[in-house]
C-alpha cells in the first residue's frame, strides 16, 4: 500500500492504494471518474488517455503511486464549468463521436496535440492529426470526423492568442 | 422545420459522451459489488477431467468457485441458436450443444470452464490463475478447409464430418447449363478472412439478484436487451421475464458482437444467485479476441459466365463457412439467408446458385458481424466480375453498366425483390467525385515517380431492415423481426419516445427525435429517446442489420399515426370545427384556412385536464405501435478506391475513396455520413489489416492490439461521399438502411483497386505490404515463365 496524494481536475484527492494500482484504476474505482475509460491490455488505444503535469499520458499504463505530487486533468475537468472545451465543442459540431468511448482519449489526446503544435510554432495539417492519433483507435468514426473536429479546435484554441496580439 | 427530416442536427446524446458522463456497463457499481473471472480452456480441445479450486479458494478475497456441472444441477440450460436450417436433401441442421461453463469438453481456447467470484477485480484474475484444470488434451480441427476433410478431429460427437448443414439456394441446373453454353468463364478462389469485431468498449455485465423479491437486474453491453431477457429467461431458465430486468445502458459500440447472449451474462446472473452478491464482469481486450463472436471466415469457390456481349449469363457459388465450436445465436442464417441471397448483386443474372457447408471447428464462434454474409456475398460477386472484365479486355464499370438491374422491384433468382434503385445514376456520380476520366494521367504521373496507380470499383446492393416476420419464420427463424414503439406526449406537450431499438453509437436519440419535430413541429429538445431498459420499454427487437431506420423509426412513425389522429380530434372538439380539416404545422393544431389553431401544448394539456374531450374519448395522449416490415429494404451503392502501391516493399496508401450510396430517404447527413465512413473503415481494415490468426493447435495469435491491426487515422483518408436516393416504396419514411453499407461494399474496391495496380488477380485479404509484395513476385515470375 502507498499513500498517494494529487491534484485532480484542480481539486485534491488521496488515498492509500495497493502498488500495483494503474493511474486509469485510481481514477475510475478510486475517485469514480468513470469518464477515463480503458479499452485494451497492451497501452495501444488511447481510450485512457489523461493529462498528467500538462502532458497526455496513457493512465492505463501510469502507477498511481509513482504519481505523488502529480497535477491530473482528465475529462471531466476540461471544460471551464458549464463552458465546453473547445475541443469537446468542436466533436459535436462535427459529429466527431458516435458510440463516445474512444471520445474521452480522442480528446485529450486533441487538446494535447493542439497545444504541443502551437507552443512549437507548427501547423497542424491533416497528415500531421493523422499520424498524431496513432494511438488513439476508433471503431465508429473512421476517423473522418474526428480529424476534422481537431482541425477546427485548433483554429478555435489559436483565436484568443491571436486576438490578443 | 429546422429540426426536422433531412436536417444536419447536431446530436442531442454528445453531451454527456464529451464530459465524461456517459454511462457504460462497466461504470455501474453497486452496494454489495463482487467481481467475476474465468478460467479458461488453455488449449483448443480438451476433455476437463477435474478443477481444483483450493488454491484459489483460501486466498484472501475468493468469495466462491463455481463450474458448469454446478450450473447444470441447477437447471440454467444450454446456449440456443435462433434460426434452424434446412440442408438441401432436406435434414435438420446437426450442431453441438453448448453450456455456458463446460461440463465436460472444453471446445475452443477460451471456453469457459470455471468462474472465480471475489471482492476485487484484480483478486478474482489472480485466483483464476490458482485454479488448476485437469485435462486431457484431444485432436483439434481448427481452419474450415482442414476441418472438412476425411479424417478431421470432431468437435462434436453428434455432428459427423464437423458438417452442420449442406444448404443451397438457386437453380443448380440452371447454372450448370448456362455456364455450358458461356462464352467466357471466369474462376475464382475466394478467401474471406475471419475478423474480430472489436467494439471499443469491452463486454461487461453487473448482475443484481434480490433474494427478497426473487428478481434480478443485469446492466450488460446489449444490442438487443428484450431479446437478451426472452433467451435468458425462455431457455437459460435463469428467471421468469417479470423476475429479470435488463438494462443496456450506454454501450460502446457493437457491430454484431453485443446481440449475442454470452455465457459470462448467464454465469454472472447465476453467481449472484449463488453468492448472494452482485457479480461483475468486464472483459479485458485478449479475452475479448478470445470469446467476442468473430466475423467471416468463408472459403468460396466462384464460377462466373458471360455470354459474347459480356452480359452475365450464371453465377455459382461453392462455399465452406466456418462457425466455430458452437452455433451462436445468428451463425446459421449468417452464411446462408444473409449471404446467398444477395448473390446476384446487383445484377440481372439469369441464373444463380449457392451451395454454403457450415462447419464446426476447434474456434471461437463465428456469428453475424457488420453486414454479416451481406459483405461475403458482395466481395465475390464484386471481384468476380472486376476480373472477367480485366479477362474480357473489357472496362470494369462498363461491364457492370451492361448487366445492371434498371427496372423495379426487381425480382432474383434467389428470394429477395428490390425495391428501387438507379444504379447508372450512381455510378455516373462515384465517375464524377472520383475523376475517373483523370485516372490514366494520375497513373503516368505515379509511374514516373516509381508507384504503381491502380483504381476498383464496388457497386453492390445489400438487404436492410431486417425484417418481415412471417417470411423469415418461414425460412427457419424463430423469432418475429419487427420493431416496437410508443410515443408518449406529456400533458406540457414535451414528448418521449420508447423504443426497442437500441442505440450504441447510431445517434437514435437525434434521429428519433427528429421523426418526431418533423411530424409535430416542437423543436427536438423537445424530444426525449428512450430505450434500452426492459422495465421502461415493454419489448423491442433491438439494433442489428441496419435495421433501427427503416423498422424501428417505421414503428414510430405508425405510432404518431395515432397520436395525430387523436390531437386532431381534440383540436376539432375544441375549436369546434370538423376532423377533417385540421392541420398540424410548426407546433401548431390549426383549422386550415383560418386563424384559429390551438398550441401543441394546449392539446397535450387537453388531452390530459380531461374537462373538455370529444364524447367518449379516453383521457391522455399516449400511442404504442409494432411495425412489421413488408420486406427488406435495398440500399446500393457504387464505390470508387485509387491506391498507389510503392513495388519495392508493397506499402499501399489509399489515396482517394469515393462512395455515392442510396439510402433511401435521410433523416440527418451527419449520422448517415458517420455511417459512412466507420462502415467503410471497418471494410479497408479487412481488406488490408485485419485477420484472425490460429496457430495450428488453435492458440489465437493475435489477440493483442499489438498483433491484430486495427485501421488507425493514418491508414485510411479522408472520404468523398454523395447520395442518390430512391426512396424506399415499401416504408412510411421511404428510408433503406446506412449502418452496413461501408462495411459490405467497400473490401472489394479496395482489393479491386490494389489488383488493377499490381497487375495480377491473385491477391487475398488482408492485402498487407508482404501479401502485396509476394503477389507481386510471384506475377513477375510467372510472366517470367511464359
Ligand atoms: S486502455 Fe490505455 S491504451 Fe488502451
Ligand atoms: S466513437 Fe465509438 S470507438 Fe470512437
Amino acid at each position: 500500500m502507498t499513500q498517494i496524494k494529487m491534484t485532480v481536475n484542480g481539486k485534491s484527492a488521496s488515498a492509500d492504494v495497493p502498488d500495483n494500482t494503474l493511474l486509469s484504476e485510481f481514477l475510475r474505482e478510486n475517485l469514480r471518474l468513470t469518464g477515463t475509460h480503458v479499452g485494451c491490455d497492451t497501452s495501444q488505444c488511447g481510450a485512457c488517455v489523461v493529462h498528467v503535469d500538462g502532458r497526455a499520458v496513457k493512465s492505463c499504463t501510469v502507477l498511481a503511486a509513482s504519481l505523488d505530487g502529480a497535477d491530473v486533468t482528465t475529462i471531466e475537468g476540461v471544460a471551464n464549468g458549464k463552458e465546453l472545451h473547445p475541443m469537446q465543442a468542436a466533436f459535436k459540431k462535427h459529429h466527431g463521436l458516435q458510440c463516445g468511448f474512444c471520445t474521452p482519449g480522442m480528446i485529450m489526446s486533441g487538446i494535447d496535440m493542439v497545444s504541443r503544435y502551437q507552443a512549437e510554432g507548427q501547423a497542424l495539417t491533416e497528415d500531421a492529426i493523422r499520424h498524431e492519433l496513432e494511438g488513439n483507435i476508433c471503431r465508429c468514426t473512421g476517423y473522418h470526423n474526428i480529424v476534422k473536429a481537431i482541425e477546427d479546435a485548433a483554429d478555435q484554441m489559436s483565436a484568443p492568442a491571436q486576438a490578443a496580439e | 422545420m429546422s429540426d426536422g427530416i433531412g436536417a444536419r442536427v447536431e446530436r442531442k446524446e454528445d453531451k454527456r459522451f464529451i464530459t465524461g458522463k456517459g454511462k457504460y456497463t462497466d461504470d455501474v457499481r453497486v452496494d454489495n459489488q463482487a467481481y467475476a473471472a474465468f478460467v479458461r480452456c488453455p488449449v483448443a480441445h480438451a476433455k476437463i477431467n477435474g478443477v481444483d479450486s483450493s488454491a484459489a479458494m483460501a486466498m484472501e478475497g475468493v468469495i466462491a468457485v463455481h463450474t458448469g456441472p454446478e450450473m447444470k444441477e441447477d437447471g440454467i440450460g444450454d446456449i440456443i441458436t435462433g434460426w434452424s436450417i434446412t440442408s438441401k436433401d432436406g435434414s435438420p441442421m446437426q450442431c453441438g450443444v453448448w453450456n455456458p461453463m463446460v461440463t465436460t469438453y472444453g471446445r475452443y481456447v477460451g471456453d469457459a470452464v470455471a468462474v472465480v467470484v471475489a471482492e476485487t477485480q484484480a483478486i478474482a484474475r489472480a485466483a483464476a490463475e490458482l485454479v488448476e484444470l485437469d485435462y486431457e488434451e484431444l485432436p483439434a480441427s481448427i481452419g474450415v478447409e482442414d476441418a472438412f476433410q476425411d479424417g478431421a478431429a470432431q468437435v462434436h460427437e453428434n455432428v459427423p464430418g464437423n458438417l452442420i448443414y449442406d444448404w443451397e439456394i438457386g437453380d443448380e441446373a440452371a447454372v450448370a447449363a448456362a455456364l455450358e453454353g458461356a462464352h467466357h468463364i471466369t474462376e475464382m478462389k475466394i478467401v474471406n478472412n475471419r475478423l474480430s469485431p472489436n467494439p471499443m468498449e469491452p463486454r461487461s455485465a453487473v448482475a443484481i439478484f434480490d433474494e427478497a423479491e426473487d428478481h434480478y437486474t443485469l446492466y450488460t453491453t446489449s444490442q438487443n436487451p428484450h431479446v437478451a431477457r426472452l433467451v435468458l429467461s425462455a431457455f437459460y431458465n435463469v428467471a421468469p421475464e417479470h423476475k429479470l430486468r435488463v438494462i443496456a445502458p450506454d454501450v460502446g459500440g457493437g457491430f454484431g458482437s453485443k446481440i449475442y447472449i454470452y455465457p459470462e451474462e448467464i454465469t454472472c446472473l447465476w453467481a449472484s444467485m449463488k453468492t448472494g452478491r452482485s457479480v461483475k464482469w468486464t472483459s479485458d481486450r485478449t479475452e475479448a479476441f478470445l470469446t467476442d463472436a468473430h466475423g467471416r471466415d468463408h472459403v468460396t469457390k466462384a464460377t462466373m459466365g458471360f455470354d459474347a456481349e459480356g452480359r452475365i449469363v450464371g453465377f455459382k457459388t461453392d462455399t465452406l463457412a466456418n462457425i466455430g465450436a458452437y452455433v451462436s445465436l445468428f451463425a446459421t442464417v449468417t452464411p446462408t439467408y444473409l449471404h446467398g441471397t444477395l448473390l446476384s448483386g446487383c445484377y440481372d443474372m439469369p441464373a444463380v446458385y449457392g451451395n454454403v457447408k457450415a462447419i464446426h471447428t476447434n474456434t471461437v464462434p463465428v456469428d453475424a458481424y457488420r453486414g454479416a454474409g451481406r459483405p461475403e456475398a458482395t466481395y465475390s460477386v464484386e471481384r468476380m466480375i472486376e476480373t472477367a472484365a480485366r479477362e474480357m479486355g473489357m472496362d470494369p464499370a462498363e461491364l457492370r453498366r451492361k448487366n445492371f438491374i434498371t427496372e423495379f422491384p426487381y425480382q432474383t433468382q434467389v428470394i429477395l425483390q428490390y425495391d428501387s434503385g438507379d444504379y447508372h445514376k450512381t455510378l455516373d456520380m462515384a465517375q464524377d467525385i472520383a475523376d475517373v476520366a483523370g485516372f490514366a494521367a494520375r497513373k503516368a504521373e505515379a509511374a514516373s515517380r516509381g508507384k504503381l496507380r491502380g483504381l476498383g470499383y464496388s457497386t453492390f446492393v445489400e438487404a436492410c431492415g431486417i425484417a418481415p416476420s412471417a417470411a423469415v419464420g418461414s425460412l427457419g427463424a424463430a423469432v418475429g423481426l419487427w420493431e416496437s414503439a410508443e410515443v408518449r406526449v406529456n400533458p406540457v406537450g414535451s414528448v418521449e419516445i420508447l423504443t426497442g431499438c437500441h442505440s450504441h453509437g447510431q445517434g437514435h436519440e437525434t434521429t428519433f427525435a427528429q421523426v418526431v419535430a418533423d411530424r409535430l413541429g416542437i423543436p427536438v429538445d423537445n424530444v426525449s429517446v428512450v430505450h434500452g431498459d426492459t422495465d421502461k420499454v415493454q419489448f423491442g427487437m433491438g439494433t442489428y442489420g441496419s435495421r433501427s431506420g427503416p423498422v424501428g423509426m417505421s414503428a414510430i412513425v405508425k405510432a404518431l399515426d395515432k397520436v395525430e389522429a387523436k390531437a386532431k380530434k381534440i383540436a376539432a372538439h375544441t375549436l369546434e370545427a370538423s376532423e377533417d380539416d385540421i392541420v398540424i404545422e410548426n407546433g401548431e393544431v390549426k383549422v386550415a384556412g383560418t386563424d384559429k389553431s390551438m398550441a401543441w401544448h394546449e392539446i397535450g394539456l387537453a388531452a390530459y385536464i380531461a374537462h373538455n374531450l370529444p364524447e367518449g374519448m379516453e383521457p391522455g395522449l399516449k400511442e404504442a405501435a409494432f411495425y412489421d416490415p413488408l420486406n427488406f429494404s435495398f440500399p446500393a451503392g457504387a464505390l470508387i478506391c485509387e491506391v498507389e502501391v510503392d513495388p519495392e516493399t508493397g506499402v499501399t496508401d489509399i489515396v482517394k475513396f469515393t462512395a455515392v450510396d442510396d439510402f433511401g430517404n435521410i433523416i440527418n447527413p451527419n449520422i448517415v455520413e458517420g455511417q459512412v465512413h466507420g462502415g467503410v473503415t471497418q471494410g479497408i481494415g479487412q481488406a488490408m489489416l485485419e485477420q484472425v490468426v490460429y496457430d495450428d493447435d488453435g492458440q489465437m495469435l493475435t489477440a493483442s492490439y499489438m498483433d491484430y491491426c486495427m485501421p488507425r487515422a493514418d491508414d485510411v483518408p479522408s472520404y468523398a461521399l454523395d447520395h442518390n436516393a430512391t426512396p424506399s416504396p415499401l416504408n412510411p419514411l421511404g428510408v433503406k438502411g446506412c449502418g452496413e453499407a461501408g462495411a459490405i461494399g467497400s473490401p472489394p474496391a479496395v482489393i479491386n483497386a490494389i489488383t488493377d495496380a499490381i497487375g495480377t488477380n491473385d491477391l487475398q485479404m488482408p492485402a498487407t505490404p508482404l501479401a502485396v509484395w509476394t503477389a507481386l513476385q510471384n506475377a513477375k515470375s510467372s510472366m517470367a515463365a511464359e
